[in-house]
């Protein structure tokens, strides 16, 4: 009866959706309170019976109700149980549950957390996540219903859930990056219904600001889960393919840092107000492109999930719809008064402009770069892949770019910012980045290596100026660091990822080391520093698996660093075959065994790698969702609304 | 500002909606109808992937049915097939590799790194093997039957949906086939 039960749920929360973007938009529009107090009732309630309906289907899955044909699909009776309830969003119809899950949640967050603003603003903006939400449940229930059964004849068991996805990483790593998508969808709320009330101002600004960049902080932990997923799951070391599918998740964290900086802009100086709403219309955009690419098929991907024309042109319907609609309430309604005079280039507003530039030139490679394959496929041209190269050779040089400002862009004021006073903060900073870019690729590596040098170059150049900005900041006496505001420190950490992240992603790909070689049980190699014994290889049987396994003694200086253990394992049910990767991990270096196929006389083909750096691109995204955090918490937020209630009372 | 400026938005968006538009109505001319369906498999002397030395030529494609699969490192699209074909291998059907206007040693690589599901894999590294096979872009995949005739063609990946439209037919060149089943695979056994 579960599923029986989730569909009604599922039901009875789309009623709840088609009245919130009903009346409370009509209230707003026509000055009707009673109906804008709709508003939050019924977010809330769209948002428990969703919860409801969710609940239902991962109670399917723990009971292995194979009648119903999502689970027989997607799981199997053998499976751990905490991969039963990761399988829930482990193909189409659950993840798309889930995605409609998480917007009824940031519709319940926002009707609980807006006390503070006004009733006909609280009123559009739960307007616009209903009709987002009523699109979306449509589209589950008419073309992908995870609840329907196969009946009379069900299967006795289940054909299992991708090995790949049976993994720590795949629990948590499509919620987190969901809760990015789905939570632009509120700073998009927020800038249409600033556009439909003529309320595009300062204080708009504000209150997007919080929930704008906790979509952010949750984008980013999502983006890296899933780097950090590929690299230990897939078996070869990589952690960014420029595939199809992380593009789409990395278009919408950039335009969405575009947008965050933006709106910093719009809030202190009220500049940049059209193309900030802009900003916040193709964020969620891109968020929900990167769905339509997924889902439909147009894009072929490691990601993708079995395509199928109608569900792609139903999502394309509602791309149409949302991103159209939006795109001409702009054009009808954005203002056309710029206010672009009232600021020099040198000054804070002209770097984050110029942040905003680079990010959204970044994101149109990116852009570019994914659909460019479609353009060719569309007319009949021959098919190609752009890879890496054609990325590599526009994002390096950008993304340097980019970095290369932030410091110097923090540090400046608003308005203008005298240029004899900049530069004489930052000649000691140049002076230590050039020594440190030619220090380290010489100590590291022994020889020079220019790219390395520039990421260090630019780095060390990001953290040397937010440091002089701080100490400025707080006039050489530290003790008053805490006194600083949390959002100016949470900016300061974030910068600081950027560098770490930056000096991480140009590390591993230049001083790596990668050996991949023959070796039988006894057999030694020797890759850099490191010295790998294969010391026995034998069986194992796990759960749903039986594998491969070989044990590898791993020395330095003859001194033994780790005993490491790397498997091939075979699913049973579904036969395939899969890599799992032996890491050592350590903040400076990874040791990465993998074992290819297994050759003919017990030897085995295997690779070795000593990956640099490699923790330093995760840590970096650490570093910025903790920075993100810190700015959501900063109490400025709060206490300008009890400076109103108090104004209020 | 001219207010005709904000209007640039939406106009570039409804072009990328056509685009999308078109692209969604891709995914039913995967079967494109080829001229060599019912024709045998054209002749070819090529060396093999695993083995340089060795020289392949259509007679080694005689025997058991089987789906020839055409791919390449440089092409995503054979990376997401490649689990299913692999699936597939281990449900007992027979694979025919043509490594196209690739490397072998990258070919051997992405092998060691995936899984092979391949019986072997012919090495076409000037393509000249896929231009008489009329290839249109990797993948494509042709069903040949035991004598060596090609039965059916499909042009993109092979997924669990795409398979259900060719199994029967691929079960019919089974059964059709002059020898009898040899295994039934090792499906459930431990």
């Amino acid at each position: 009866m579960a599923a029986e039960y989730g569909q009604i749920a599922l039901l009875i929360a789309l009623a709840f959706a088609a009245v919130q973007s009903v009346l409370p938009l009509y209230g707003a529009q026509t000055g009707r309170v009673w109906l804008m107090q709709y508003a939050r009732p019924m977010a809330l309630g769209h948002a428990l019976f969703l919860t409801l309906s969710f609940i239902a289907l991962v109670y399917c899955f723990v009971t292995d109700d194979f009648s119903v044909a999502y689970v027989a699909n997607n799981s199997n009776s053998l499976l751990p149980t905490q991969f039963k309830v990761s399988a829930v969003w482990g193909a189409h119809e659950g993840s798309l549950l889930l995605w409609v899950l998480m917007l009824g949640l940031w519709g319940a967050a926002v009707a609980l957390f807006s006390r503070s603003l006004p009733m006909d603003m609280v009123a559009r903006v739960i307007s616009i996540l209903g009709m987002v939400g009523v699109g979306f449940i449509l589209f589950t229930l008419l073309t992908s219903n995870p609840f329907e059964r196969l009946l009379p004849s069900s299967p006795t068991d289940g054909t299992d859930l991708n090995p790949l996805l049976q993994d720590f990483g795949l629990i948590v790593h499509p919620p987190t990056l969901y809760m990015g998508y789905v939570g632009f969808s509120v700073a998009f709320a927020f800038a249409l219904a600033a556009l439909l009330g003529g309320r595009l101002d300062a204080a708009w600004a504000r209150w997007s600001r919080p929930w704008t960049t906790t979509a952010w902080v949750f984008l980013t932990i999502g983006i890296a889960l899933g780097s950090w997923w590929a690299y230990y799951e897939l078996g070869w070391g990589g952690w960014w393919f420029w595939d199809p599918v992380e593009n789409a998740s990395l278009m919408p964290w950039l335009v969405g840092t575009a947008l965050m900086h933006s709106l910093a802009v719009t809030e202190k100086r009220g500049l940049f107000k059209s193309w900030t709403v802009l900003l916040a219309i193709f964020t969620f955009s891109l968020s929900l492109l990167g769905a339509f690419l997924v889902r439909s098929g147009v894009l072929t991907s490691v990601h993708s999930f079995a395509s199928d024309p109608e569900r792609g042109l139903f999502i394309l319907a509602l791309l149409g719809i949302t991103v159209g609609g939006s795109l001409t309430v702009y054009a009808f309604k954005a203002p056309t008064v710029s206010a672009m005079s009232s600021f020099r280039l040198l000054s804070r507003e002209g770097f984050l402009l110029a942040n905003n530039l680079l990010l959204i030139l970044i994101a149109f490679v990116v852009f570019f770069g994914t659909l460019y394959p479609l353009v060719h496929e569309v007319l009949d041209l021959p098919k190609l892949s752009v890879g890496a190269p054609f990325f590599n050779t526009f994002f390096i040089p950008l993304s340097s770019m980019l970095v290369a400002i932030v410091g110097v862009g923090a540090m400046s004021r608003w308005k203008m910012m005298p240029g004899k006073l900049l530069l004489g903060q930052l000649g000691g900073a140049l002076v230590l980045a050039i020594l440190a870019a030619i220090a380290f690729p010489l100590l590291y590596n022994g020889e020079m290596n220019w790219s390395v040098a520039l990421a260090v170059l630019i780095a060390v150049w990001l953290v040397a100026t937010t440091c002089r900005d701080v100490w400025n900041k707080c006039r050489g006496d530290l003790t008053r660091i805490p006194s600083l505001g949390k959002s100016y420190l949470g900016m300061i950490i974030a910068h600081i990822g950027v560098a770490v992240s930056a000096v991480g992603i140009a590390v591993v790909s230049h001083f790596s080391i990668e050996k991949a070689i023959k070796m039988s049980p006894g057999e030694s190699a020797q890759l850099g520093e490191y010295h790998f014994y294969f010391k026995e290889s034998g069986l194992k049987q796990g759960p749903n698996y039986t594998a491969h396994v070989g044990l590898f003694e791993v020395s330095k200086d003859g001194e033994v660093v780790d005993t490491m253990l790397a498997e091939k394992r075979k699913y049973t049910v579904k036969g395939s075959m899969m890599t799992e990767a032996a890491i050592d991990a350590g903040l400076f270096r990874d040791l990465y065994i993998s074992l290819g196929e297994q050759l003919a006389d017990g030897a085995w083909a295997v690779r070795l790698q000593v990956k640099a750096y490699v923790r330093w691109i995760w840590l970096g995204a650490i570093l910025m969702s903790v920075g993100g955090l810190l700015a959501i918490l900063d109490k400025r937020y709060r206490q300008r609304r009890k400076e109103k209630q108090e104004a209020r009372a | 500002m001219n207010r005709l400026v904000l209007f640039v938005p939406v106009l570039i968006f409804l072009a990328l909606g056509i685009l999308f538009f078109a692209g969604i109505g891709r995914e039913n001319k995967e079967v494109l109808p080829s001229p060599l369906i019912n024709k045998p498999f054209p002749n070819f002397i090529l060396t093999q992937v695993e083995e340089g030395s060795k020289q392949l030529t259509q007679q080694d494609l005689i025997g058991k049915p089987m789906l020839v699969n055409v791919w390449a490192t440089w092409c995503p699209t054979c990376k997401a097939e490649h689990e299913f074909l692999n699936t597939l291998a281990a449900d007992g059907i027979r694979i025919v590799g043509i490594n196209y206007k690739d490397d072998d040693a990258a070919a051997m690589q992405w092998l060691q790194d995936y899984g092979n599901p391949y019986e072997f894999n012919i090495s076409d590294p000037d393509g000249m093997l896929g231009l008489e096979l009329g290839v249109y872009g990797a993948p494509e995949t042709f069903l040949v039957d035991g004598e060596g005739i090609i039965r059916a063609k499909h042009v993109g990946d092979l997924n669990p949906r795409v398979w259900e439209k060719y199994q029967p037919q691929f079960a019919l060149m089974r059964a059709a086939a002059s020898r009898p089943e040899e295994s039934i695979s090792d499906k459930g056994s431990e």
